[in-house]
């Protein structure tokens, strides 16, 4: 325990040193919240949603994918790939405490997103407190450990260092907008339909939606929460398989 | 003494190609061994599967009493290691790193202690980034030695360090032997094993082609090596009389009236030893 707070310690240091993660991955989906917010009108409506209220489940949404899954997959690839984790494999570091402590940073980093974005959302946007709060930090727990757990297992597919960022950015950023981060799918075509019915932000989004904005509990959702854990047991499923301490080059 | 490292008849492949054929030696406790020999002759292979990283397609291997590819975190509290590219977190400063790193380990040395013994004191709160090539490679060493290793691998530890560098690493990796501290290092600088190691081992090809310390492998050339050039010719003797055949030559040259052209007159070195050793490399 004494060695896991020790770890988690310095990753927390690490992340907040980072200024790629810091950018890319914490602060642009607060950018974009507060752009396209400002854009959307008050009299906007989306899905039933005033337009900022549904913005701000999809930026959750946005920043879940970013924070949680492209920022801990694309640590993971660089780390492994410049030899950080073959020598932490050398020292008696058990490789569990490893990867619960950088999940754990992830799922930190992803509930400080969240707080700073619902605030934004209050102070910008006039939108109200979350509805269920208890319902929403489960939410956002869930979402945020299965994402990390997907960036795990991710990091263990990109090969090279050089252009992980861009390889992993080119997987999340698609699958934002198709889950309807950024605007709602009513207007999608029925095969985009579809390909978003299978996405675990879909679910996500419908998910933050319904406990911050309906005052829907989460256990309410089963479904939401059962899709939203496959693909955490998924990601956790490509982890046991793909990932690897010593880099591919070299 | 007891043996800190026993390797017996160690085999790896690669695609079917042998990169360790049949590699054996054992090193005593407090021992620097050199693992001496030029690219791709097997160091590195040999060295990682000590450390636990690679399998072995067959022998044995035996690192503090333990086999390293099943050997866990108890082990890893009595080895160090540096790898042969440094590997480092850029964005921590030098006490930050030996700070985390000595969270790892049970009984870990001082961070101050281990910042003084690399050399790295003016730099203690300097972010890695911004260390020099030389430097990181000294932190690199102290991340090594700050669990209080039994045994410290070291691979290619001054690779690409200037002449002024390698020599106060030299210093550095020496005074482990004064801490009683079994080190194995490899190396293709000839003068880096020659200085440091108790014992050498050279490698060609996967195979162990000269085991020694290093004084008896240059005695297994004659001692003294004397060239010349005779009508554009280049003569190389070798003699275990130095003075006699020296003598001989320029007299018969003075009587002659004759220079003896490029005259060079050298001991042999390990230089020598591990050029004849490995030259036949290129078959």
């Amino acid at each position: 325990m004494t060695l896991f707070l020790h770890e988690l310690k310095t990753e927390l240091l690490l992340y907040t040193r980072s200024k790629e993660l810091a950018f890319f991955t914490f602060l642009l989906p607060v950018i974009f919240f507060v752009l396209l917010g400002s854009v959307y009108g008050d009299g906007d409506n989306i899905k039933g949603y005033r337009a900022p209220d549904y913005l701000l489940t999809g930026m959750l949404g946005y920043g879940v994918a970013a924070t949680a899954f492209s920022g801990l997959a694309i640590v993971l690839v660089i780390r492994r790939e410049s030899g950080v984790l073959k020598r932490l494999r050398a020292t008696p570091l058990p490789a569990s405490v490893y990867i619960a402590s950088v999940l754990l940073t992830s799922l930190v980093a992803f509930m400080v997103e969240a707080v700073v974005l619902v605030a934004l959302a209050m102070l910008l946007f006039d939108a109200g407190f979350p509805k269920s709060v208890v319902s929403a930090v489960l939410a956002i727990l869930l979402g945020g450990s299965a994402f990390a757990v997907l960036g795990v297992g991710v990091s263990g597919l990109v090969r090279r260092a050089e252009g992980a960022s861009a390889v992993i950015t080119a997987l999340y950023l698609p699958l934002s907008f198709v889950s309807g981060a950024f605007f709602s799918q009513e207007n999608f075509p029925d095969w985009l339909k579809a390909v978003a019915d299978l996405l675990p932000l879909t679910y996500f989004i419908d998910l933050i939606g319904a406990v911050m904005l309906k005052g829907v509990q989460l256990w309410d959702r089963p479904e939401d929460v059962a899709v939203i854990a496959l693909w955490g047991v998924f990601g956790a499923f490509l982890a046991r398989r793909y990932f690897r301490w010593v880099p591919y080059e070299g | 003494m007891s043996t800190a490292i026993r390797v017996d008849d160690l085999r790896k492949s690669y695609d079917g190609v042998e990169a360790v054929r049949g590699v054996s030696f054992e090193i005593e406790a407090g021992e620097i061994f050199g693992l001496l020999g030029p690219n791709g002759a097997g160091k590195t292979t040999t060295v990682e599967i000590l450390e636990g990283y690679r399998t072995r397609d067959a022998g044995s291997v035996d690192v503090l009493g333990r086999d390293p590819a099943t050997a866990g975190s108890s082990w890893r509290e009595r080895i160090g290691v540096v790898l042969q590219s440094s590997s480092l977190y850029e964005t921590l400063t030098v006490r930050e790193h030996l700070y985390h790193f000595a969270g790892y380990y049970q009984g870990p040395r001082q961070v101050d202690e281990v910042v003084d013994v690399v050399g790295l004191t003016e730099k203690r709160d300097s972010r890695v980034r911004t260390l020099s090539g030389g430097q990181r490679r000294r932190l690199d060493l102290g991340l090594a030695l700050i669990g209080d290793p039994e045994v410290i691998f070291l691979d290619e530890p001054t690779t690409g360090f200037d002449p002024e560098a390698r020599r106060r690493a030299w210093d550095t990796i020496g005074s482990l032997r004064e801490l009683g501290k079994t080190v194995l290092l490899t190396t293709h600088y000839l003068e880096e094993a020659e200085r440091l190691s108790d014992r050498v081992a050279v490698l060609r090809a996967g195979e162990i082609v000269a085991l020694g310390p290093p004084a008896q492998l240059t005695s297994t050339l004659p001692a003294t090596e004397i060239r010349f050039r005779r009508n554009g010719q280049e003569v190389v003797l070798h003699t275990e009389e130095p003075t006699r055949t020296l003598h001989e030559l320029t007299r018969e040259a003075v009587e002659a009236g004759q220079e003896l052209e490029g005259l060079e007159v050298r001991r042999a070195s390990l230089e020598d030893v591990y050029l004849a050793l490995t030259e036949r490399s290129g078959e």
